[in-house]
């Protein structure tokens, strides 16, 4: 859908605002550029629809360079919504949602019908398309903002720090708002912020962007599970990579992999002393393939002792595993809801690769809370 | 009384004719200003280092003594009311192109931007935001030349131009006062009439909009 070949901006002296930069992405996804300012994420934003001239490299849409469209045209067809939102003042609230309409010389009846129907969407009632952009809130303003961005249906919308000007909790709701609309239209988007917590709750695809080179390009999870370097790191906060540590962690990073294990054709006695050994109360069953069987644990062998005699006679079959690509919040839950002391850890072929014990749980919650003043001394 | 109501017998029907070359010869040099001032003052913006020049000259021709730019025109034009239009065309200009160039340069940068990003023209960015966003500053600067020509129309009397100037110079000439009240009240009425209207219109074309913002503010 678009595309960035080789792209770079250079300004007269020779400053580099965006260089060498390529990317692409798929249709309906909701892309943000980030970094700090100057980092040219505005920049490149704007050289999609050609408010600013790229200096080298092609941007395409849809298959198209865009550098051969007459750029008036091009822009009737990608939405544009700014910060200071720009809702003409002298026009009414109908006049500014239908002006790409109007442009492109729609018939005034569709035009009508149009504005009407946007409103809806953002359950605005009828009576507003008479009423003047100063007469509403920031917040409806900036709905309107984001309507008029809709009106000629581009399936390509730009969006600078749209919802910057709003106070935090009208953002809030917007946010939420714009997102669902968003995935109900599946409309592509390019969207530009600073804030780091607006970009992980919209995007589908994150760009961190530093003097005007590419840093790292990712899912908002990717982005936080493997920060690309300090840059990143530092730029989304320690505070939200400690938070997101247990949600975004899966199983597999956190259990213990050496759990201390039995197989079904040893004798009880032989459990027991694997058992004294480890210091353990109870042990995993397993055969010569590693694959999960069951567990004893001391209560049935001290129950069973005098008529079985071998840990494949007394194993418990049925006991509660998880996958080592589930996420720890998920198996955090399942452990301290069930009460049970440890859970075993497989993979996709039933091989036990590991244990989550209630010990590994105390390491997670010690790790979120203490965890970056242990890393700093 | 007697001498006004003899006065009005003997030149009431003059009277009226000189009104009405007067206003006449204003509104055709106002008119001629609008005509240039604001396409000028609307380009002007788009070039803003030549605006500081224009402007500049502009403002010295401004400065020259009325009676001196009607002179200057007499070797070149002659006498009569072309030259008087002419001349006072030259004055129309700078109130209003200024206002022009203040209005639309004051148009806010988002504003263009979002029309820009949109996809609106050049032209199409003049015509349905930069003009009816300035018309309110533009509108003063036409209001005040024009009030401005209907006073120095006056002076147009003195190269054949006719209008109520005549009676005003014809009085200090012959002495006679009444004949200086002839010509100076009429002017008047006729610079506040002309304001007034021209104030009604000034509301006529005022985008509904930012009417309604004034008076929230």
């Amino acid at each position: 859908m678009l595309k960035f070949d080789h792209v770079s901006k250079m300004y007269k002296g020779g400053k580099k605002a965006v260089n060498n930069l390529s990317l692409e992405f798929k249709k309906g996804e909701f892309i943000v550029f980030i970094g700090p300012s100057g980092c040219g994420k505005t920049t490149t934003m704007k050289m999609i629809n050609r408010l600013i001239e790229p200096s080298e490299g092609s941007i395409y849409i849809n298959g198209e360079n865009i550098l051969e469209k007459d750029p008036v045209q091009l822009r009737r067809e990608i939405g544009y919504v700014i910060q200071q939102i720009g809702l003409f003042p002298h026009m009414t609230i109908q006049e500014n949602i239908s002006l790409v309409p109007k442009l492109l010389k729609w018939p005034e009846e569709k035009r009508r019908t149009r504005a009407r129907e946007l409103l809806e969407l953002v359950d605005m009632t009828p009576e507003y398309l008479e009423r003047f952009p100063h007469e509403l809130s920031g917040g409806q303003q900036q709905r309107i903002g984001v309507l008029r961005a809709l009106a000629a249906d581009q399936s390509l919308i730009l969006m600078d720090e749209p919802f910057g000007a709003l106070d935090p909790i009208t953002r809030d709701s917007l946010q939420e708002e714009f997102k669902k609309l968003q995935q109900k239209l599946g409309k592509t988007i390019v969207f530009v912020t600073h804030d780091m917590d607006e970009a992980l709750k919209l995007a589908d695809q994150i760009v961190i962007l530093r003097d005007g080179q590419l840093v790292q390009v990712g899912t908002p999870d990717e982005i936080l599970r493997n920060p690309a370097n300090d840059f990143v790191e530092e730029f989304i906060g320690k505070e939200r990579l400690v938070q997101a540590r247990p949600n975004i962690q899966t199983v597999g990073q956190v259990m213990n992999p050496n759990p201390v294990t039995v197989t079904e054709d040893k004798t009880l006695s032989e459990a027991i002393q694997i058992m004294k050994h480890h210091r353990v109360d109870a042990l995993l069953v397993i055969d010569e393939k590693q694959v999960l069987k069951g567990y004893i644990d001391v209560e049935i062998i001290d129950q069973t002792r005098k008529k079985a005699t071998h840990v494949g006679d007394v194993l418990v079959r049925e006991l509660l595993t998880v996958d080592k690509d589930t996420l720890v919040r998920d198996t955090i839950r399942k452990i301290l809801k069930k009460g049970m002391k440890y859970v075993p850890v497989i993979d996709q072929k039933q091989r036990l690769v590991g244990i989550v014990t209630r010990a590994s749980l105390v390491d997670i919650v010690y790790d979120s809370i203490w965890g970056e003043e242990e890393s700093i001394q | 009384m007697d001498r006004i109501i003899e006065f009005f017998t003997n030149y009431g029907g003059e009277m009226l004719f000189k009104t009405w070359e007067h206003l006449y010869i204003s509104l055709i040099a106002a008119l001629l200003g609008i005509i240039v001032a604001v396409p000028l003052g609307v380009a002007l913006t788009r070039f803003p280092k030549s605006a500081g020049f224009v402007m500049g000259i502009l403002g010295i021709i401004q400065t020259f003594p009325s009676f001196a730019i009607l002179a200057f025109f007499i070797p070149i034009l002659g006498v009569g009311k072309v030259p008087a239009i002419i001349a006072l065309f030259f004055y129309s200009v700078l109130p209003i192109l200024r206002n022009t160039y203040t209005g639309v340069n004051g148009v806010k940068r988002s504003l263009l931007e979002a029309g820009r990003g949109m996809g609106m023209t050049g032209w199409e960015r003049i015509r349905y935001v930069e003009v009816p966003l300035a018309i309110p500053i533009i509108m003063a600067g036409i209001r005040l030349s024009t009030v401005y020509l209907i006073g120095w129309a006056t002076l147009a009397a003195y190269i054949g131009a006719g209008g109520l100037g005549d009676y005003i110079f014809s009085g200090l000439n012959l002495y006679q006062a009444e004949f200086i009240v002839a010509g100076a009240v009429p002017v008047t009425i006729l610079a506040l009439l002309v304001d007034l209207l021209l104030g009604r219109i000034e509301e006529k074309v005022t985008p509904k909009g930012i009417r309604k913002m004034k008076e929230a503010v």
